[in-house]
């Protein structure tokens, strides 16, 4: 066998960093997307009005159920068809990632706000407030607390699933590790410098979640 | 100054309170008591809107409870405190005491706190203002409870057992405090198993019963002389130790 030579991954490292970048922006994107549509998707989740609360739990359910995989192959088939359009792998990747994430963020913003007791709400209409104005000042200060480091965990992982964009030629950064390796014949060298890349950034990343974590008062 | 007539409520087909009435002038202090499950906190939530009700009526201060325009109004005049404490935790003590004022009466800051360190020095919490709640003991909690209620200026003060989430040794430190404002000439309803307290501060005693006021009494009269069978079962299980 010969030497691992790591001199492929420098010389190719602008390939592989455009393919990084790719990662970051749709992660980024996927991010955004999940936490707004998750945040209005709870609050229908936790409407006093049945068939409303009902209809969101069956979106929470469906994709819960299903492998992002799938969603991203037929978000990728179906969008085209709806809009009459082509739109590209990366927009599609997009719409699947940010619909798939709704529904993880939804759950983890609805159990936030769930946690905090609704005496808390009692106390701050009683002393004159709407309840929305309880919400706003007494319960989402606290439930975000709460919850923030279970969103950046779940965001951590939705970064880690952005490799599976491949089925849709999309390149990421596995993808162009792939190609490059591939094209190098060098394997091992290729995928042990992905593995260490997704380890920095995850592990730093959730080094940050425990700071974050521990540092809320209670 | 509190009208609460006929008031009844039920839970599916359960009757939690018997069309109830009772009024209540400016100035007095009624406690009301009785067993668990007869009513009683479910009546007090009634007169600030945290329960609603299915008949009759309740007016505050010429206000109807249930016209929810009134009711609006009629909360931020109506302070309560709740057995289970309710500080905001992620709030400090002063902080906790100036969010009503700064959010519903747009009151500024410097304004609020100013306000917020008269009223902790009234409840002798004064060098605890900058601490979070899980700082504090229970009994400095509810005291600090009972200043952020009196930061919205109340006509009226709601205690629901206040002192029943507390260790022993904290009881009598907050039911100092309300015995003060009671003798300040503050309205309040207070809902206690503190006999003592009742005996010494009430005006009129309501004891409740499986969702009905079965006396409205004197003090004296009621410890000494209770009319119907259930208060002197009541009070000989309560007094009893």
């Amino acid at each position: 066998m010969s030497e691992l030579d790591f001199n492929v991954v420098v010389r190719n490292l602008p390939y592989l960093w455009q393919g990084l970048q790719l990662s970051f922006l749709l992660a980024g994107l996927a991010i955004g997307g999940g936490i707004l549509c998750g945040a209005m998707l709870a609050v229908l989740r936790m409407s006093s009005i049945k068939p409303i609360a009902w209809l969101a739990a069956c979106y929470v359910n469906f994709f819960r159920s299903v492998p992002l995989i799938l969603i991203i192959f037929w978000i990728y088939f179906l969008v085209p068809l709806l809009l009459g359009r082509a739109t590209g792998p990366f927009l599609s990747a997009v719409i699947a990632f940010s619909l798939f994430e709704t529904a993880y963020y939804c759950e983890i913003i609805r159990a936030g706000v769930q946690s905090i007791p609704r005496g808390q709400i009692n106390a701050g209409v009683a002393s004159g407030m709407t309840r929305l104005q309880a919400m706003r000042h007494i319960v989402m200060p606290q439930a975000f607390r709460n919850m923030t480091p279970i969103l950046l965990t779940q965001s951590i992982i939705l970064f880690q699933d952005t490799s599976l964009v491949y089925v849709v030629t999309l390149r990421d950064f596995m993808t162009s590790v792939s190609t490059v390796a591939n094209q190098e014949l060098r394997l091992v060298e290729l995928y042990l410098f992905a593995a260490a890349v997704y380890f920095v950034i995850c592990f730093t990343g959730s080094r940050f979640v425990n700071r974050v974590g521990g540092g809320f008062r209670r | 100054m509190i009208e609460i007539r006929d008031v009844s409520k039920w839970y599916g087909s359960f009757q939690v309170l018997k069309s109830c009435s009772v009024s209540i002038a400016r100035r007095e202090v009624i406690v009301v008591c009785g067993p668990s499950g007869s009513g009683k906190s479910t009546l007090i939530k009634c007169v600030n809107g945290l329960e609603t009700f299915d008949k009759g009526q309740v007016i505050v201060d010429g206000l109807k409870v249930a016209d929810k325009a009134q009711l609006r109004v009629l909360q931020r005049r109506i302070g309560m405190v709740f057995q289970s404490l309710e500080l905001y935790p992620h709030l400090t003590a002063l902080d906790n005491i100036c969010l009503a004022p700064m959010v519903v009466l747009n009151r500024k800051r410097a304004e609020a706190e100013a306000r917020a360190m008269a009223l902790l020095a009234r409840v002798g919490l004064t060098d605890h203002a900058l601490k979070f709640p899980a700082q504090l003991s229970g009994g400095q909690q509810q005291r600090v409870a009972i200043a952020r209620s009196l930061a919205m200026d109340p006509v009226v003060m709601l205690f629901d057992e206040p002192t029943s989430a507390l260790d022993p040794e904290m009881i009598n430190e907050v039911l100092d405090v309300m015995s003060d404002l009671a003798r300040d000439g503050m309205t309040m309803i207070v809902v206690t198993h503190e006999m003592g307290f009742a005996r010494r501060v009430a005006n009129r005693i309501i004891f409740m019963d499986e969702g009905e006021i079965v006396e409205t009494r004197q003090p004296e009269e009621f410890f000494t002389a209770p009319q119907s069978d259930r208060a002197r079962a009541f009070l000989s299980k309560i007094l009893a130790h």
